[in-house]
């Protein structure tokens, strides 16, 4: 369908919002808004980073899934502890497909569930001891680890225990950081505080205490550091090799396949180098202010902004590195060029809508303009202001912007704007499929991977070929149903 | 005669333990069936019936166990004088833990196990001082106890107490059948107490049921963990907790607070001339600053 103009997409939204009692409607109002590239600041349009409103379906999480789900699972030679009932640690289990190198339950732990499985009990009575026992068992168990986290469940807050003792005890005894979180869900509006709260516990419980750490350490002016990038099919892999490839040295990797000694090194680096602005950004200023390190957001979606990204890193460095960035973009380019040449023309003018986390409503709209397609609608779960600021400027004049969207708002958009794929979680996927729509599932790549760098490209490219051009869509009407009488019968309904 | 179920609350030192566990003693000697619950990790609600230091409570008995699901009735249920029934919720030592979770677990293990028979006359839940948490009004919620007793004295932060309790049981009162059923005044011999919680009673639309007097016969039976109505049935103070009892057991006015406001409260308590008038030019003065005034 033809894109919509500004006053279009304005009645759009105040049509959806119409169904709301009055003071929803106002607060949800607020969220939604016309993409104007000409603003400089998101605050003029849109709000972000407020409480749900009570009986909207939210797509959210909460802090314990920002700070255990996202930044401190993948850390895969630690071992953390879900602290509380055993469901928040079992149902964070495996979900989220970081990869990474290692032998499982010997020197790397991301796949294992490891919970204190609070009882009654230890409500009552506190969960202190029963944690301190844990972390003995964990190293007479597990003696490669080379560290705890304790994430905490909800209870632990309302209890009070205090973690921070038995941690600063236990890393006394077994000599190795633990590290204590206070992640509780009820914590905030959304996962965002979690990432903010994880990234505040490794300042405090892995930064400092590892600064006379490390001391035999050889530096390069090429060191760099990966921040905000979980690996996700194998990511961090495939961009962790240009970056090499253009001469720089990757020391650390942040979080996916990343390592407690890695981020203790972190510190020595000479830029960081942000692909998450949103769940890293704390440390990363951290790391600016305390140890003069600067910082760079990059995007490695889709060859566009890849070497965008590639140069822009490049311009930090000397004119070795400028080099090699301009011999890397040009050795993958007959490969990339052969990607879009293959998928563009079965892609060329169609349209998706996003809704996902905290990077991806933005970084893969690149990624499709290079095969030809348009990002007509996005929103984030979890942003703040400062990540719309840099998403007006990705996304094309009168589109639509939502966030925190709710499960309605989400499917009447989709409804009236009929994108020709929809990237979002899991919990959107059936609902889309059942309403006939493409699906690709964006924060889990779909069980498929990597889509960062060249590499990733690729599949990328050709998953989104295979959604969207698959034939079943061609099936889903039943075939006594002839176009008039469905299309009747979907605007009587609508 | 249906079951009665009864909670005492008051602020924490005013007595609750020491009364509940005379008055049940009286009404047992009255012969009643009669069971305690004490609602405190301290699990000192029960230890002049079964002249013990301390029964061993529900919540350590799980810890033990594993669960609570792996206790049976018996293991917490003791019969102490007169086969008054004891059981002790329990909980954790101070600054740990969480004492009111611990007061929801036992309660609902006892009704699951059918604690509650129909041989039982009263149940007596013998409640931690300050209702701090949504545990420690777990006595007084749907279906447990319907009539709530107050212990208070003439001293000012008791009847801050007992007025704030009256505020929280309004609030289940409204939802459910629990009421008001009486102040008992435990006399702290402040000057003319009895006067001052029966007006402090009335305010709060109710009545003081009983005034139970000062007497070291509390103290002497106490100290051989017995009650006065066990050690020295004939004292006089026996006597006076054997009126309460007979108080408890014919009352019959059960109603929904009506808890006054904090002026109100000063008010009452300067017409007795238990604080002076409130002189607003000196709120926030430290003695030096007087001293040079």
């Amino acid at each position: 369908m033809a894109a919509l103009t500004r006053e279009e997409t304005e009645a759009l939204i105040q049509e959806v919002l119409e169904v709301y009692p009055e003071q929803a409607r106002k607060d949800r109002a607020k969220h939604l808004a016309v993409n104007d590239q000409s603003l400089e600041k998101s605050n003029k349009c849109i709000t972000s980073n407020r409480k749900s409103q009570p009986g909207v379906m939210t797509i959210r999480g909460c802090a314990y899934a920002g700070s255990f789900g996202v930044v401190w699972s993948p850390v895969k030679d630690m071992i953390h502890i879900s602290h509380g009932p055993v469901g928040c640690g079992q149902y964070a289990r495996g979900g989220r497909r970081s990869y990474y190198i290692g032998i499982t339950g010997v020197n790397a732990f991301v796949g294992m569930d490891f919970t204190s499985d609070f009882q009654e009990k230890d409500i009552v009575f506190g969960g202190d001891k029963k944690l301190a026992k844990i972390m003995n068992e964990i190293e007479e168990l597990f003696p490669l680890n080379k560290g705890i986290t304790v994430q905490s469940e909800c209870p632990i807050g309302l209890i009070g225990d205090d973690i921070e003792a038995v941690a600063k005890k236990a890393n006394k005894e077994i000599g190795k950081p633990v590290v204590p979180v206070r992640c509780e869900g009820f914590r905030g509006v959304s996962q965002s505080l979690g990432h903010h709260l994880a990234n505040d516990s490794i300042r405090d419980w892995v930064l400092d205490p590892a600064e006379n750490k490390h001391n035999d350490f050889v530096g390069t002016p090429y060191d760099v550091a990966i921040l905000g990038d979980y690996n996700i099919g194998g990511d961090a892999w495939s961009s962790r090799i240009l970056l090499e490839e253009m001469g720089l040295r990757v020391i650390a990797q942040w979080s996916g396949d990343g390592t407690l000694p890695e981020m203790e090194l972190t510190p020595k680096v000479k830029l960081n180098l942000l692909h998450c602005y949103r769940s890293v950004n704390y440390i990363t200023r951290h790391m600016e202010e305390k140890y003069g390190i600067p910082w760079i957001e990059y995007n490695f979606f889709g060859p566009t902004k890849i070497a965008e990204s590639l140069r822009a890193i490049a311009a930090l460095f000397d004119d070795k590195i400028k080099e090699g960035a301009e011999r890397v973009i040009a050795r993958y380019k007959a490969e990339y060029e052969a990607v879009i040449a293959k998928y563009r023309p079965r892609l060329e003018g169609k349209t998706v809508m996003l809704f996902v986390g905290g990077l991806r409503p933005r970084h893969t709209i690149g990624a499709y303009e290079d095969l030809g397609m348009k990002v007509i609608g996005t929103g984030y779960e979890f942003a703040h202001n400062d990540d719309y600021d840099r998403t007006i400027k990705e996304m094309g004049n009168a589109t639509l912007l939502y966030d925190d969207v709710t499960g309605y708002e989400f499917e009447e958009f989709v409804k009236k704007l009929q994108p020709d794929l929809i990237g979002s979680g899991v919990k959107e996927k059936y609902i889309f499929q059942k309403m006939g729509f493409p699906f690709r599932q964006m924060h889990s790549w779909d069980y498929s991977g990597p889509y960062h760098g060249y590499d990733g490209f690729a599949i990328f490219a050709r998953d989104m070929d295979m959604t969207l051009n698959n034939p079943c869509w061609k099936q889903i009407k039943a075939p006594w149903k002839t176009e008039e009488s469905t299309n009747t019968e979907v605007a009587a309904s609508a | 005669m249906a079951l009665r179920q009864c909670a005492i609350y008051g602020k924490g030192g005013i007595g609750k333990s020491t009364t509940t566990q005379n008055l049940v003693s009286a009404l047992a000697e009255l012969g009643n069936n009669v069971m305690i619950v004490g609602c405190d990790p301290k699990a000192d609600s029960t230890r002049l019936i079964l002249h013990a230091k301390a029964q061993t409570t529900i919540m350590s008995l799980a810890a033990e166990a594993g669960s609570v699901e792996d206790l049976e009735l018996e293991d917490v249920l003791k019969a102490g004088y007169r086969g008054i029934k004891c059981v002790e919720s329990g909980g954790p030592e101070p600054g740990v833990g969480c004492a009111g979770r611990g007061v929801i677990t036992a309660i609902n293990f006892l009704e699951e196990e059918g604690a509650y028979d129909d041989e039982l006359d009263f149940v007596f839940y013998d409640v931690l001082g300050d209702v701090v948490c949504g545990g420690f009004a777990m006595p007084i919620r749907e279906n447990k106890a319907q009539e709530i007793y107050i212990v208070c004295s003439g001293e000012m932060m008791a009847m801050y107490a007992a007025n704030n309790i009256a505020k929280g049981i309004v609030k289940y009162a409204n939802t459910g059948s629990v009421r008001l059923a009486g102040l008992i005044c435990n006399s702290r011999e402040t000057a003319r107490e009895d006067e001052l919680i029966s007006a402090l009673a009335e305010k709060i639309g109710t009545t003081m049921i009983h005034f139970v007097p000062r007497d070291n016969v509390v103290q002497r039976a106490e100290i051989r963990r017995m009650t006065v109505i066990e050690y020295e049935p004939e004292a006089k103070q026996a006597e006076e907790y054997r009126q309460l009892a007979m108080k408890i057991r014919d009352n019959k006015n059960f109603v929904i607070p009506t808890p006054i406001t904090m002026d109100e409260l000063e008010e009452l308590m300067m017409d007795f001339g238990i604080i002076d008038e409130i002189d607003e030019s000196i709120v926030g003065k430290t003695a030096a600053a007087e001293a040079t005034a």
